[in-house]
């Protein structure tokens, strides 16, 4: 294997993971509701400028970090309840614009409360790039890898061991027949966000110390989250994690390989081209209508 | 022939036509005249995307996609290859519709959300492609346009522009009222309730959705043509997400189904950003949460819901139940 | 000579087989019933018989045609009308626009006449109103004529949907559970009505529970059961077979629990048979 190849490769498992993560925020927003938080991307964006003012304003990195996501969680909470459930049963549309409208407002609201620049946030052990095979890793990748890796795995026994998972995962697949057993949906709901804002942060403060921070890096993150959460298969966590992953490889490798004005295209292009041939993606359930 | 001038059709065209016409004495410098030109590009392309998100339950978040082709369509034909300003507009439209024939096919067989975001997908990549291939389109920071000239009679100028942008809104008005109220239109209303209980009585649904995807991808190209020529350059950020938001923002404040609720929205939101720039820093925030506002409290949009509580309050009878749905 | 005709026709969903190997002939000009437990693929056949679901095998051949997979749509130009079991109503539409929808096929104008409005499209659209008007007079619901659709009680929405498909000018005319939900008098109106649809020269396929209409007005019935054809014949013959009794009177419990629409059924069938 070339070492350009394992660098791509680094590279894009690295950019992948963030992906993944944004791209399970989606799912699970998805799962308890059948939204699509077109805000998603914002809370990646609160996490990590969040970090950075509070490091700024004195406080140690390590509260710092965990404030922040508090922080994001409650925004998302904040949405769900303000924005998302006074329009409960409203048409698809509506509920694109509402999110998208969110996505605005947190953006322009990020750029009031801090600015319009670029912010970097100290790495989290360092900044001296490790060898392996011939390419070099940031520290700070290996971070993305490993805390993304970790979160996986919790969410996996959250979601299939604990009973508050179990009951997230039931009203997903039957919303209906969840509240017949018991279970509060809207407090499912609400805590869905809480759990994808917090997501999204975390995924926000590990790549901030890589690619600098700003108040809009929401919009690209989102939407290439989102096309992963596609490519995987809207609804499945799994999904989110490999089509995260894909797109990350995808991306710089088509990046490094072939031309890298389009990079940033890839992702739109894995949109169209999965919608077109298989829209429910790679691990997503194919759905039926009933007339 | 009272009853005559009721319908939209006769009677709010007519109106529509008075408005343009006595506007202008109201519009004390260029600066208003400029901000009413944009106000009826956006509806040109807002009635036509209504047609799609209202009438055919479709929804589009790329359709700036098209209002940019059609700008450096026209862009490109006219100024770097000298063609007549109408010509370049002609082939751009024909070859606008003729992309959107081609991708509508596909992109129409998803629904609800996978639409959304095919469409959104679609857009961007165009956005990309006109950022990206500089050698033909000066790439972000665009080129500059000729002005629009028919046999050596250049338009130029905002009160020009403003009628030729005036009378085109009564024409796509005219022709959106007359689709709608054709079989074509009632087949359209049929397939957004029920898809399977049109296609039943011999509705063709996707050619149907396609023909209106078309043409509303027509009227934002020939929209976008026109403001190419009027502003004198285009930029990328016409075909920009943003801008895709904007106009679906528009068609929905405005009222989804109700082409004069388009051209009510597109107003609204055109000349608000201009009321905001006072408040600059705040100006998303404000954009944001108006779009939020909304949804959430009319739904229906500003024009149907006003109709509604006039329908109401002039149908009011003890014991009279209003359906609300 | 056959209406409708089909042959060794099968639906599997995944690993169900919704429908299987179903072979049969419709006569025009005849009323014909399709009965069976809930889950024998009823509904799955009309579907099929109209384009909705594609079939994984077999043919259906309609009026010397081959319709087999094609489109919704060209079923409907064939001369396939039907109603549905969950009424797929243009809610945003009213009663009468509801019915002019249906008679889209006969009014399709071009395009370009379309957006242009001519005052051939103008007279057009009156007639198509007043032919809607009178198809809602046949069927009994001249005092709906300028209702809303969503504010039409359920008895007089599935009437509705019958005069919509009317309007298509059908030859074969499928109604999926017409029956269900109306009381004893609208049942009543609904045997006559169907009464007055073959008399216009429309053949009728029935998929129905209601053991009474189904033997007042057929004369040829199919029974379904887990997507097979368990029996065929004129109706006399069919509710005394012994393999349809059973399959109504037998393990019907244990089955899917539609227990007390079976026990009606036999009763039903039981008092017929006692006739």
């Amino acid at each position: 294997m070339s070492a350009q190849f394992m660098q791509y490769l680094l590279t894009g498992l690295t950019v992948g993971a963030i992906y993944a993560l944004v791209a399970l925020g989606f799912s699970i927003i998805f799962n308890a509701s059948h939204v699509i938080n077109f805000a998603q991307g914002e809370f990646v964006m609160i996490g990590g400028m969040a970090t950075v003012s509070l490091v700024a304003a004195g406080l140690p990195y390590f509260f710092a970090v965990l404030l922040a996501i508090a922080a994001a969680a409650l925004v998302g909470l904040a949405l769900e309840k303000f924005a998302i459930e006074p329009a409960r049963d409203a048409s698809v549309v509506t509920l694109i614009i509402i999110t998208i409208g969110a996505s605005i407002f947190l953006r322009g609201l990020a750029m009031v409360v801090w600015d319009k620049g670029f912010h970097a946030l100290r790495p989290f052990t360092g900044d001296t790039p490790i060898a392996i095979g011939g390419a070099t890793i940031l520290p700070q990748s290996l971070w993305v890898l490993g805390v993304t890796l970790v979160i996986v795995l919790v969410l996996s026994w959250f979601f299939g061991r604990t009973l508050l998972g179990k009951a997230m995962l039931a009203t997903s697949h039957n919303r209906l027949a969840a509240q017949l057993v018991g279970i509060n949906v809207r407090m499912v709901l609400f805590l869905s966000f809480g759990l994808s804002a917090a997501l999204g942060a975390i995924a926000g403060i590990l790549i901030a110390p890589i690619t600098a921070t700003s108040y809009d890096i929401g919009i690209m993150l989102g939407l290439k989250g989102f096309a992963a959460a596609i490519l995987g298969g809207l609804g499945s966590g799994i999904g989110a994690v490999v089509g995260g992953l894909v797109l990350g490889i995808a991306e710089t490798m088509s990046a490094g390989y072939l031309s890298s004005a389009y990079k940033d295209a890839i992702a739109f292009v894995i949109i169209l081209v999965v919608l077109f041939f298989m829209p429910s993606g790679l691990f997503g359930s194919r759905g039926g209508e009933r007339v | 022939m009272l009853a005559r001038l009721a319908s939209p059709r006769t009677g709010g065209l007519l109106a529509l036509a008075i408005l343009i016409a006595l506007l202008p004495l109201a519009l004390p410098n260029r600066y208003f005249y400029d901000v009413a030109i944009l106000v009826g590009l956006n509806a040109i392309v807002c009635v036509g995307l209504n047609l799609l998100i209202g009438y055919a339950g479709q929804i589009s978040l790329g359709h700036a996609g098209f209002f940019g082709l059609g700008a450096y369509g026209s862009a490109i034909l006219a100024t770097r290859y000298g063609w007549p300003p109408l010509a370049a507009l002609l082939a751009t439209t024909l070859a606008v519709a003729l992309l959107a024939y081609i991708v509508g096919r596909p992109i129409l067989r998803l629904k609800g959300h996978y639409l959304a975001m095919a469409t959104l997908g679609l857009g961007i990549i165009i956005f990309m492609v006109l950022t990206t291939e500089d050698k033909f389109t000066g790439g972000p920071d665009g080129i500059s346009v000729v002005p629009f000239s028919i046999g050596g009679f250049a338009l130029q100028g905002e009160r020009i522009w403003y009628w030729v942008v005036g009378a085109l809104l009564l024409v796509a008005v005219w022709l959106a009222l007359n689709l709608i109220e054709s079989p074509a239109g009632r087949a359209l209303r049929a397939l957004h309730s029920s898809e399977v209980g049109a296609e039943v009585v011999g509705i063709n649904a996707a050619e149907h959705k396609l023909m209106v995807f078309v043409i509303s991808a027509v009227f934002a190209s020939v929209a976008g043509s026109l403001g190419a020529h009027y502003s004198g350059f285009v930029t990328p950020a016409k075909a920009a997400f943003l801008h895709s938001i904007e106009l679906v923002t528009m068609v929905v404040f405005g009222g989804l189904a109700s082409t004069y609720g388009a051209v009510v929205g597109a107003a609204v939101l055109t000349t608000l950003p201009q009321l905001l720039t006072s408040f600059e820093d705040y100006e998303m925030m404000v954009f944001g949460a108006l779009m939020i506002g909304t949804m959430v409290f009319l739904p229906r949009g500003v024009v149907p819901s006003i109709a509604r509580l006039l329908a109401s309050r002039r149908n009011a009878v003890p014991g009279d139940k209003e359906n609300s749905a | 000579m056959s209406l409708l005709r089909v042959d060794g026709l099968e639906k599997k969903f995944g690993g169900v087989n919704a429908v299987e190997e179903l072979s049969f002939a419709i006569r025009p000009g005849a009323v014909f019933s399709i009965i069976g437990p809930n889950g024998a693929g009823k509904t799955t056949l009309l579907n099929l018989l109209t384009g909705v679901y594609k079939p994984s095998a077999g043919r259906i051949e309609f009026d010397g045609h081959d319709l087999t997979g094609r489109a919704p749509h060209e079923y409907a130009r064939h001369g396939i009308a039907r109603t549905f079991q969950n009424l797929q109503m243009f809610f945003n539409m009213s009663a009468l626009e509801n019915v002019m929808v249906g008679r889209y096929m006969q009014e399709r104008c071009g395009l370009l006449a379309a957006l242009l409005h001519s005052p051939r499209l103008a007279r057009a659209e009156r007639a198509c109103r007043e032919e809607a008007a009178e198809l809602m007079r046949y069927v009994g619901l001249q005092n709906y004529l300028s209702a809303a659709s969503d504010a039409m009680p359920y008895g007089a929405l599935k009437r509705l949907e019958i005069a919509r498909a009317l309007a298509t000018m059908p030859k074969l005319m499928l109604l999926d559970e017409p029956a269900a939900g109306l009381n004893p008098t609208e049942v009543l109106e609904l045997d006559e009505l169907i009464g007055k649809l073959t008399g216009r020269g429309v053949t009728v396929v029935l998929v129905e529970h209601n053991m009474r209409l189904v033997m007042g007005v057929s004369e040829h019935i199919l029974v379904l059961d887990y997507g097979r054809k368990l029996a065929e014949g004129p109706a006399l013959a069919v509710r005394n077979d012994p393999k349809v009794i059973e399959a109504y009177l037998g393990s019907a419990t244990t089955r899917d629990g539609s227990f007390g629409n079976e026990v009606s059924n036999a009763v039903a069938v039981g008092v017929e048979m006692h006739r």
